[in-house]
């Protein structure tokens, strides 16, 4: 009846070599993932530091006084008002006014007045840059080819990622730019975000498992979260131009609460004192491109995944635990917020605090919202202008020039550690929560 | 521990276990079984839940290995060889020695695809049609589905479905066949259709039946093992141990006094 | 006791207050799917009386300042990348969705699962500097430099493949995990090696979980911006060579608004028309993939 033969041993080998090749290539497919993660981590890490080729518009020793040996002192070394000295010396009076009006020189840290000096006397230029990995491995090269070919210029050893870095706000130039204002930018809309979203989404998730019956208007209201959290973050970010900053655009820039920007304060189209810098889009649009736009934007992006999440956590809490409750002449709330919630809220806080993380590396929808492409003051309210990290990421990136990609990878690396202490803290959160519970 | 060992047609037991032990992790749940099983009959083993009758069972066909962290010592020869020994492959033990379930767990597949599916990556060439025939006229359902072959399993009654297993499990063409409470979770009807089955099957197979259904186990079966906490108390032809039980506990369960 | 003897109940206005926000919370995501559908209309409404949904979903050229709307180079660019997308992430992610829940032991697991999620939670602008920084190159290096341009649909496709690889691999898993062991069983029963029951048994199955999984991760890549906003081209082009450049729609969209804009304008307006495509494109994808999550759920 059957061609077969006692433990055949032949077709059984190669069954089991097929499936031994199959195995591999599995495990193949997943450590390419694993991999490139890693390629791609080496990738950002290697552009946040290396060899800088620099060429001076006015050399140090032109305008730096010389020490006792005749010698050029480094810009380390000289005092405050030594450096004032040099930038009195060699700007013009109007420029030198423009400053004392910012902020007045003597009360200036050394810092800020040696990156004066830098950026406006000295005027750096960038002429070449190389990555960690060629800095480390063809130093020599690197030196013999910077005497070649620029001999006047200052060759250094730099890490793009530096707590100078995190201090500094916005410039058009490379060696001076920093993230400070998206960094506030970006806690400032994330911690807006959340106090609007988390309320909301619980709120959501807490009707829709435990007051609302089975009828077809809860079934479309599920339906239609479960759709939204499936619409890519642009059209979210088409909403919030749509109707946040346009349509509700008085609210939200805060002109009906006489708060509005483009006064003194924020750095309205050309209003800032500093004078020379314009927000280029903003001129042709009224300004609801605000950090509360932006929150409220993000807010609804993130609604729908806080709701699912906090749903599947409150479903898997037991029904005997709310029936003691309601056994005892607990009303429904009170069970909830006595039993349910305590008991759920451990998982219903990690899956938020990974839907925040998420929030934080949007970008799309805030370059639609509005988000600065370049702000001279940090965002002071929910009614400024802002900047986010992922948006000065994108900028960056955008840019032709190497030294942009530096600072692009230095502010990935901030980007992703932001994450990853937001990702350890729900980790902690749930752990916490779960321990307590266990008592 | 009472066997007849010296009963006639012993010789050359199908299946045979030497001082067998097993464990679950660190927790031990079968004891130095020493059992003999003979060919061509239906051998039951008895028991209350959780005495370890399944765990033996699935000893018989090395499905314990699919568990992560179980241990087996102790010799258990099939036809003679410990199966157990490093050089047996037991994708291969599997297509000789066959199982039925006790929920019944056909393919999302057609009636037909189920019959032939373990026949085919065991290496079957034959006429897939005859196959199919043999094998569901052998559990009396081909009558019943001849004109649905390509329906899916699951559209299928409880009993038909489990009957199907069966035929499935008999189309790779094993030599024993081991069945775990195959009709526990039927009706009483399609129960006594796969209890005719057996005396019918093994005069082609070796019959292992675990049940927790004592009359079942004195209705069908030519010898019956009676665990009782991973000990096999008792083993001998049915009537015996039914009606002249030796071991105190086997007579206590029998008598329904637990279990 | 204090309490009253009657049993009526006491006045619970607290109850109908949190009762009411409740209310309002969920109302808020009709509000928002309200909101987009109306956005979307309404601010696309002025450009569909100014060029026709015809010459605006057929034509293929886009260009502005001549008046010409025509989708298809955007349409073309953004199917190119999320085709490049898929051909990696099904694969790649299928295949570690069988390892994980069929090979791996709970060490392993342990390990690769947490990179996955790490993986997943990479932001995508990060994956655009990435493609822009170390893919292109590589490709020009391989392909060489003439035929492979600096912005490219097949290097932002490659990223936005392992972007979405671990969106795959987890909802494939889940598909998987949910066949019954009774099945596997069966068929280990019946003398079949393991890929035999993970590839024969298994795997069709549970393939609408595994169809679902792939449709939603088609979505996520037509609906992604930032990868192809950096890597994939700035200006539209009607190519099928995905080593040239060419915008897709979403890149557009970015672009566009990040520059310039005045409201009513008919690049304004086109802009939202775009949107408008996208959001059925990926509206009708996620409720496929709905009714076929669904179905998986409801056989077992």
């Amino acid at each position: 009846m059957r061609t077969r033969k006692p433990f055949r041993a032949a077709t059984l080998a190669e069954r089991h070599r097929k499936g031994q090749a199959m195995a591999a290539v599995f495990l193949g497919a997943t450590v390419f993932a694993v991999l490139s993660l890693l390629i791609l981590l080496a990738s950002v890490i290697d552009q946040t530091a290396g060899y800088v080729l620099v060429e001076y518009g006015t050399s140090e020793a032109d305008v730096f006084p010389p020490g006792e040996d005749g010698s050029v002192p480094p810009i380390g070394s000289l005092s405050s008002p030594e450096l004032i000295a040099v930038l009195s010396d060699n700007l013009g009076p109007r420029r030198l006014k423009a400053l004392e009006l910012e902020s007045p020189l003597e009360e200036r840290s050394r810092g800020d007045l040696a990156d004066l000096v830098l950026a406006e006397v000295l005027e750096p230029e960038i002429v070449r840059t190389w990555t960690l990995f060629e800095s480390l491995s063809s130093r020599s090269d690197i030196l013999a080819w910077s005497a070649a070919n620029v001999p006047d210029g200052a060759l250094m050893f730099r890490f793009w990622l530096s707590p100078d870095f995190l201090s500094r706000s916005q410039s058009s130039d490379a060696l001076f730019a920093g993230v400070r204002s998206a960094i506030i930018g970006s806690l400032m809309t994330i911690v807006l975000t959340v106090l609007i979203a988390f309320p909301l989404g619980l709120g959501a998730a807490i009707y829709l498992e435990e007051y609302s019956r089975d009828n077809a208007v809860n079934r479309f209201i599920k339906t239609n979260i479960y759709n939204l959290s499936g619409v890519p973050s642009i059209i979210y970010g088409m909403l919030g131009l749509g109707i946040f900053v346009r349509f509700l655009g008085p609210l939200t820039s805060g002109a009906a609460f006489g708060l509005a920007g483009g006064v003194a304060g924020d750095a309205g189209p050309g209003g800032s004192a500093a004078g020379g810098v314009v927000d280029a889009a903003v001129s042709a649009i009224v300004d609801g491109r605000t950090v509360l736009s932006a929150s409220l934007t993000l807010a609804l992006l993130i609604l729908p995944t806080i709701i699912i999440n906090a749903q599947e956590a409150i479903r898997a809490i037991p029904r005997g635990l709310r029936e003691s409750g309601y056994a005892l002449g607990a009303t429904k709330w009170q069970v909830i917020s006595g039993h349910v919630l305590p008991a759920s809220m451990d998982r219903i806080l990690t899956g938020t605090v990974l839907a925040v993380s998420r929030g934080i590396g949007e970008t799309a929808p805030l370059v639609l919202v509005g988000a600065s492409t370049f702000l001279t003051k940090d965002p002071t309210g929910i009614f400024s202008k802002f900047t986010t990290l992922p948006i000065q990421i994108y900028q960056w990136t955008a840019r032709p020039q190497a030294e942009f990609r530096n600072i692009a990878a230095a502010a990935i690396v901030v980007l992703m550690v932001l994450l990853m202490s937001l990702n350890a803290t729900a980790i902690l959160l749930r752990n916490k929560y779960r321990s307590e519970r266990r008592g | 521990m009472y066997m007849d060992i010296n009963a006639p047609g012993i010789d050359a037991p199908a299946i045979e276990t030497r001082a067998m032990n097993f464990w679950y992790g660190s927790s031990q749940a079968v004891y130095d079984v020493d059992m003999k099983i003979r060919k061509n009959r239906v051998t039951a083993i008895i028991g209350p839940s959780g005495c370890g009758k399944s765990t033996a069972l699935r000893t018989f066909n090395r499905m314990n290995d699919l568990i992560p962290g179980t241990r087996v010592e102790g010799q258990i020869l099939f036809n003679g060889d410990d199966i157990y020994d490093s050089s047996v492959d037991p994708v291969a033990l599997r297509s000789r020695i066959g199982m039925v379930f006790q929920k019944p767990n056909p393919f999302p597949k057609s009636i037909r695809e189920n019959i032939l599916w373990g026949a085919r990556i065991n290496g079957f060439e034959g006429d897939p049609d005859e196959l199919v025939e043999t094998s569901l006229r052998r559990v009396y359902l081909w009558e019943e589905v001849k004109d649905k072959l390509k329906k899916n399993a699951f559209d299928l009654s409880g009993g038909q479905q489990q009957r199907l297993c069966i035929a499935r499990a008999i189309a790779v063409g094993p030599e024993i066949l081991l069945m775990d409470e195959p009709t526990s979770a039927l009706d009483p009807i399609s129960s006594g259709k796969i209890e005719d089955l057996m005396t019918e099957f093994k005069e082609r197979f070796t019959i292992i039946i675990v049940t927790h259904n004592m009359q079942q186990a004195g209705r069908i079966s030519d010898e019956t093992a009676f665990f009782l906490n991973g000990i096999l108390v008792e083993m001998g032809p049915t009537r015996d141990l039914f009606f002249n039980p030796r071991d105190k506990r086997t007579e206590s369960y029998i008598s329904g006094r637990f279990g | 006791m204090t309490r009253g003897a009657t049993l009526a109940g006491r006045k619970r206005p607290g109850e109908a207050l949190v009762y009411g926000f409740l209310l309002f919370a969920a109302g808020v995501s009709v509000l928002t799917t309200v909101g987009i559908v109306v956005t979307l209309g309404k601010e696309s409404f002025p450009f569909f009386l100014e060029v026709s949904p015809w010459e605006f979903l057929t034509s293929g050229r886009w260009q502005p300042q001549i008046g010409d709307f025509g989708i298809l180079p955007l349409f073309t660019a953004t199917v190119l990348t999320s085709l490049v997308a898929m051909a990696i992430a099904i694969p790649a992610g299928l295949a570690s969705a069988i390892y994980l829940s069929e090979y791996a032991s709970a060490g392993v697991r342990n390990v690769l699962k947490p990179a996955l999620e790490v993986l997943a939670g990479v932001p995508s602008v990060v994956y655009g500097f990435f493609a822009l920084q170390t893919v292109t190159p590589a490709l020009r290096w391989v392909f060489g430099i003439e035929r492979v341009d600096v912005y490219n649909t097949l290097s932002a496709g490659l990223v936005m493949g392992v972007l979405i690889l671990p969106l795959i691999s987890s909802m494939c898993e889940d598909a998987l995990s949910a066949v019954p062991n009774s099945l596997r069983e069966g068929a280990y029963a019946l003398g079949a090696t393991k890929i035999e029951v993970s590839l024969k048994v298994v795997m069709p199955t549970a393939f609408s979980g595994l169809a679902a999984a792939f449709i939603v991760g088609l979505s996520r890549a037509v609906g992604e911006t930032m990868i192809v906003a950096l890597a994939a081209g700035s200006g539209p082009a009607l190519t099928l060579n995905p080593f040239r450049a060419a915008e897709t729609m979403t890149g557009h969209i970015v672009r566009i608004s990040g520059g310039d804009l005045s409201y009513d304008s008919i690049d304004y307006n086109s802009l939202f028309a775009i949107g408008l495509v996208l959001f059925a494109i990926t509206l009708t994808l996620n409720v496929v993939s709905n009714r076929l999550v669904r179905k998986y759920r409801e056989v077992y």
